[in-house]
């Protein structure tokens, strides 16, 4: 379970309390430049911000930017083939989160 | 070490071509990507696709990997001998490379790839030389690459109870990464990490431990460890985002004339009122008693009405006296009217 003998390292909630500048992300994520671009370009990805150098994603960012490369690279899947994905998984997950609310997910 | 049978993973004969294995991967790929599947098992049956895919589709991979099952069949003991693969020269690196691994509590963590010791013994140093680069498809070559002086951060996934989101828990993450030797050998450490995990995190959201990733080159900082929470299923409570939902069962006379019922929350349980005349399936709320947070979640207790056995004389007595008392109820009047407007048009005369 845990070991009292060593020393603990808080964690923080990446999304409730981080945001990426579009560098920091790229990091993050494992992403190059021009995927992440690619990313904002198509809408999977929303920044705030003006251009790359001001741009600010929100903390779900990391996740969202994450399950597309994963898909895109497993799948070998085109930006709008990720595009759909993500968005047919978006909808599948709330319909089984209804089922799950009525005990049936 | 156990022999891995590539050709059998993937479903297609020994001598199938480039394009065969790429079809066959890619058809199963898209039936166990953990992302998208809900199979059993999917995220293990997508990594043994995924590695056998990884070797076979690289031509001087698949020369080696050929050669050794060769010898396999001829009833050799496997087993691959230090410098096994001289005369065979890897050019590419892999799509994807080890990197963090969690355990500890987490039997079944999912990092980046982290493909078998039997892939690692055959191809691992090799291998590991594309690590961080991912080639998805829709690169298109815009933007230099980004710099590589901060170490890389590293994602493991663990695995928490429903307890331990609403309390905060302190947990042991054992994680693995490939570190060069002297020789130039990559070998894998393992390290374990303590983590004091925050009450209120969800399913799904990330936890970072700023510092924990790889080691950065020169002076540069290191990565961070990223880690993806998932929690357990729970026998009774069931978790949608920071709302919690649990199956409250009541007397048909609590469910009537109203009663204050004891509920179990993660937290404890607590009192709630159940208004008179609610009928099964009303959820009753409890607001903030969800997951906590700055915007907590809630709790939905859901009513079902559950009957006593009408299992003794005085069991019996009661029901009489009940159907006696509500001798003009019918529970079916409502489906009788629908399925009477639904059945409407096929007693209706022929034209």
């Amino acid at each position: 379970m845990s070991n009292p003998a060593l020393p603990a390292f808080d964690a923080i909630v990446v999304e409730q309390t981080l945001s990426f500048s579009f560098n920091a992300l790229c990091q993050a994520c494992g992403g190059q430049h021009s995927q992440i671009l690619a990313l904002v370009d198509e809408g999977i990805l929303e920044p705030q911000g003006q251009g790359p150098a001001d741009w600010v994603f929100d903390g779900s960012a990391l996740r969202t930017a994450r399950t597309a490369l994963r898909l895109a690279d497993d799948l070998q899947l085109g930006l709008a083939g990720t595009a759909l994905v993500l968005d047919l998984l978006a909808e599948i997950n709330r319909l089984h989160a209804s089922l799950r609310r009525v005990g049936l997910g | 070490m156990e022999f891995k049978d590539y050709y059998s993973t993937l479903g297609v004969a020994k001598d199938a071509s480039a394009d065969v294995i790429k079809r066959a991967y890619r058809k199963l790929a898209r039936k166990y990507h953990p992302d998208v599947s809900k199979e059993p098992n999917a995220e293990n049956r997508f990594k043994e696709v995924a590695e056998a895919h990884e070797a076979l589709i690289d031509p001087e991979r698949r020369a080696a990997y050929d050669d050794l099952a060769r010898r396999h069949a001829q009833g050799q003991p496997f087993e691959a001998p230090p410098g096994w693969d001289s005369g065979y020269e890897f050019s590419g690196g892999a799509r994807r490379a080890p990197s963090g691994r969690a355990t500890g509590r987490s039997p079944n963590p999912a990092g980046d790839a982290d493909f078998s010791d039997f892939f690692e013994s055959l191809f691992g140093s090799a291998s590991r030389a594309g690590a961080g680069q991912r080639g998805a498809g829709f690169d298109d070559g815009r933007g230099a690459a980004r710099p590589q002086s901060q170490g890389a951060d590293h994602h493991a996934r663990i695995e928490i109870d429903l307890h331990d989101a609403y309390q905060g828990a302190r947990h042991t993450i054992t994680l693995r990464r490939p570190v060069a030797g002297d020789n130039g050998q990559v070998n894998m450490q393992e390290r374990q990490v303590e983590v004091n995990i925050p009450k209120g995190v969800r399913a799904g959201q990330h936890l970072r431990l700023a510092g924990m990733g790889n080691p950065g080159h020169g002076a540069a900082a290191a990565g961070d460890l990223y880690l993806e929470i998932a929690l357990r299923p729970h026998a009774r409570f069931r978790v949608d985002g920071a709302d919690v939902w649990v199956d409250l069962p009541v007397a048909p006379w609590e469910a009537a004339l109203g009663a204050s019922v004891t509920v179990p929350t993660p937290d404890g349980a607590v009192q709630l009122a159940v208004p008179a005349g609610s009928g099964a399936g009303r959820k009753l709320r409890l607001k903030g008693k969800g997951l906590p947070g700055k915007t907590a979640g809630d709790l939905y207790a859901v009513l079902q009405i559950s009957l006593p056995a009408a299992d003794s004389d005085s069991a019996r007595a009661a029901y009489s006296a009940m159907a006696q008392a509500f001798a003009q109820f019918d529970p079916r009047a409502s489906a009788a009217s629908t399925a009477s407007a639904t059945s409407a048009p096929a007693t209706a005369p022929e034209a």
